[in-house]
């Protein structure tokens, strides 16, 4: 299936899936690759965020499956998905929104540190201390350092997603799954966000990207799967993809690239 | 920082402080307001740690429970059985509530847990209604139906010697009797002091300070962020259900609690104290106080006890006299219409005061306070300008 060089973390073999006789993916076969960023690209409808929820087992494929890493995601609970280091970043910024930012990162870090179900009765939350450096550090990085006493309620919508986007890198996942990270973002927010992900894609983290921008689709995609009408129309680098004719009809062609 | 996690701990032993001392000398304090007495700061005691178990679960995970009314009822039971079959010590009767309660609780939270929001309130309600009719009828055997469970001179009380000649002995403390009350005065005034409140008012510092550590533990702040967002929770790889189980069992553990001190300073179970305007009345007690904080639940039991004390005691003539103010014709119409909130309509006035705080001050007594001690902190520092995100130069830099 693949040569002994690339190392595939996520495969979805022959995945379909269909919402009441609407074929939302047919025949889904993708490989990422470890240490890649693979872009998913393609029209409105085409399936990206369904494709999105069955791998983080959001949604149960109708046949076929998904496996990470050796270990097969369909069926399992969102949170045995996320032990086995398969972090998702959602399209509407989910955080917690009661909590101060500083507590919204060092959640996810215990969760990595002490797994899915961990009764700390008598330690104090605020005598984590390699959890809170490690925050104020992640929080600092992303800009949000000196709000990191704030609600994260009181954030505006760019800053909730960059929040969001350091609670998942907070857990330092082996598979970073991102829902269109820049969408409503300002030009400004969205270049910074780009610096960002490349930043992390030096320290070889393997990510997903669904993304309607092509600005950020090519600045960050090592490889990119075309997604139509629940298909993949083609596959390959960025290259390949941009020059390929059947891309062009289905979707670059609305586009200037 | 260090410097913010011993802030918290000067905090804590400050709010210990005054929790221990007021609980101490309660009979003091509240002898000029008439609830210097031991039955009703008993009640005070107990129902404050009702309240503050019933907000490590409504409080931190935001499950409203409908049924914790059924877990003193257990409670309540458990303690009256080791009376009746062990001793008359309190000990054990406090320790056999607690774990049956846990239990008990251990079953209907597995059950209620599979479902959130109303469907959860609704599913403990139906347990506690299930329990309470239980009590009532079918296990008579076991809780004495309508009677209710009572000691009488029968009683096997295997651990107790069986010197005692005559009457039902009394519930103590390794030979403390609760219903000893030393009289003492001080200035002219006589104080009550009852080893019964002093049991209930060192175990409700206990719970208090228990209470405390779970907000603050690492478990509290998984329980705040299933409140918050607990679909992000599960995305974030917690399994939430075992946290919930948890916090559904301990505050059903501290109910249980509660319910063997009822047993305790009155050694008598009735099943009317596991129907459902029970379970209302610890909601109406966290909400007035004050969800999620400390001492709010605490100070909405003993403000709904103490203004049930006073309004369910008036009586109509009693009316009468502190009516005869009013014109002679109206009079007869004023003590009708204010004798609706007194006395057996007492309801009627506790929901109406509770309407007029979910209106007007939705985060109960202890928001009320907070807005207080805000206007005086803003007129001696103020306006606070609020910390601004984007500018990373100054990342680092210690914020509020």
């Amino acid at each position: 299936m693949s040569t002994p060089m690339e190392n595939i973390v996520l495969h979805v073999a022959d995945v379909h899936k269909s919402f009441a006789g609407l074929h939302a993916l047919s025949d889904i076969d993708l490989s990422v690759r470890e240490g890649e960023t693979h872009a998913i690209i393609g029209p409105n409808g085409a399936g990206k965020s369904t494709l999105l929820n069955v791998c983080i087992g959001r949604l149960a494929p109708d046949s076929g499956h998904v496996v990470f890493d050796g270990q097969n995601l369909t069926g399992r609970a969102p949170h045995e998905i996320n032990q086995l280091g398969v972090v998702r970043v959602f399209q509407t910024p989910e955080i917690f929104p009661d909590l101060t930012l500083l507590e919204n990162v060092m959640v996810p870090i215990l969760a990595k540190r002490d797994g899915s179900f961990h009764l700390a009765l008598f330690r104090r939350f605020s005598s984590e201390k390699a959890a809170r450096e490690e925050a104020e550090s992640i929080l600092a990085d992303l800009g949000l350092g000196p709000l990191r006493a704030s609600l994260a309620t009181s954030l505006s919508r760019g800053d909730k997603r960059r929040l969001e986007l350091a609670m998942g890198l907070s857990q330092h996942p082996r598979l970073l799954l991102l829902d269109e990270p820049t969408a409503g973002m300002a030009r400004h927010d969205t270049n910074a966000t780009i610096d960002l992900l490349k930043k992390i894609k030096e320290r070889g983290m393997t990510k997903v990207i669904i993304e309607h921008d092509m600005h950020v689709v090519f600045s960050l995609a090592d490889r990119i799967s075309v997604l139509a009408g629940g298909r993949i129309i083609c596959q390959g680098t960025p290259e390949e993809v941009k020059n390929d004719p059947r891309v062009k009809e289905a979707y670059l062609g609305e586009e200037q690239v | 920082m260090t410097n913010s996690s011993s802030k918290t701990s000067l905090n804590n032993f400050l709010l210990m402080l005054l929790v221990t001392g007021v609980v101490l000398a309660a009979p003091i304090i509240f002898e000029p307001f008439g609830a210097g007495y031991p039955d009703l700061l008993q009640r005070f005691a107990i129902f404050g740690i009702f309240a503050v178990g019933f907000n490590i679960l409504f409080g931190l995970t935001g499950y409203l429970s409908f049924g914790h009314a059924a877990f003193l009822g257990v409670g309540s039971y458990t303690a009256v059985w080791s009376f009746k079959l062990l001793t008359m010590n309190v000990v054990p009767a406090i320790f056999f509530s607690v774990l049956l309660t846990g239990l008990f609780a251990l079953i209907i939270g597995y059950i209620s847990l599979r479902r959130s929001g109303i469907y959860f309130s609704i599913l403990t309600l139906a347990f506690a209604q299930m329990s309470y009719n239980l009590a009532y009828s079918v296990l008579t055997p076991i809780t004495n139906g309508e009677t209710g469970l009572q000691l009488s001179l029968q009683d096997p009380r295997i651990l107790d010697a069986k010197n005692i000649a005559g009457g039902l002995p009394n519930t103590n403390f390794f030979g403390y009797t609760m219903n000893q009350t030393n009289t003492y005065e001080f200035f002219g005034t006589a104080y009550q002091f009852n080893v019964g409140y002093y049991v209930c008012g060192v175990v409700l510092i206990l719970m208090f300070y228990i209470a405390m550590r779970i907000f603050q533990s690492p478990f509290g702040m998984m329980l705040k962020a299933i409140k918050s967002n607990q679909t992000r929770m599960k995305y974030t790889g917690f399994d939430t259900r075992p946290y919930l189980i948890w916090a559904f069992v301990i505050s059903g553990m501290y109910a249980g609690l509660a319910g063997a001190l009822l047993s305790i300073t009155d050694p008598l179970a009735g099943a009317e104290r596991m129907q459902w305007t029970a379970s209302g009345e610890v909601v109406l007690m966290t909400i007035l106080g004050g969800v999620g904080t400390m001492i709010g639940p605490v100070l909405g039991a003993a403000l709904i006890k103490y203004l049930e004390n006073i309004f369910s005691a008036i009586n109509t003539g009693e009316l009468t006299r502190m009516l005869s103010w009013v014109p002679e014709g109206m009079q007869d119409f004023a003590v009708s219409t204010v004798g609706l909130f007194v006395g057996d309509g007492w309801h009627l006035t506790l929901g109406l005061m509770f309407m007029i705080v979910v209106v007007f001050l939705p985060g109960g007594i202890m928001e009320g306070v907070r807005r207080i001690a805000r206007l005086f902190s803003r007129r001696k520092a103020g306006p606070v300008e609020p910390p601004r995100a984007t500018n990373i130069a100054t990342a680092g830099e210690g914020g509020a």
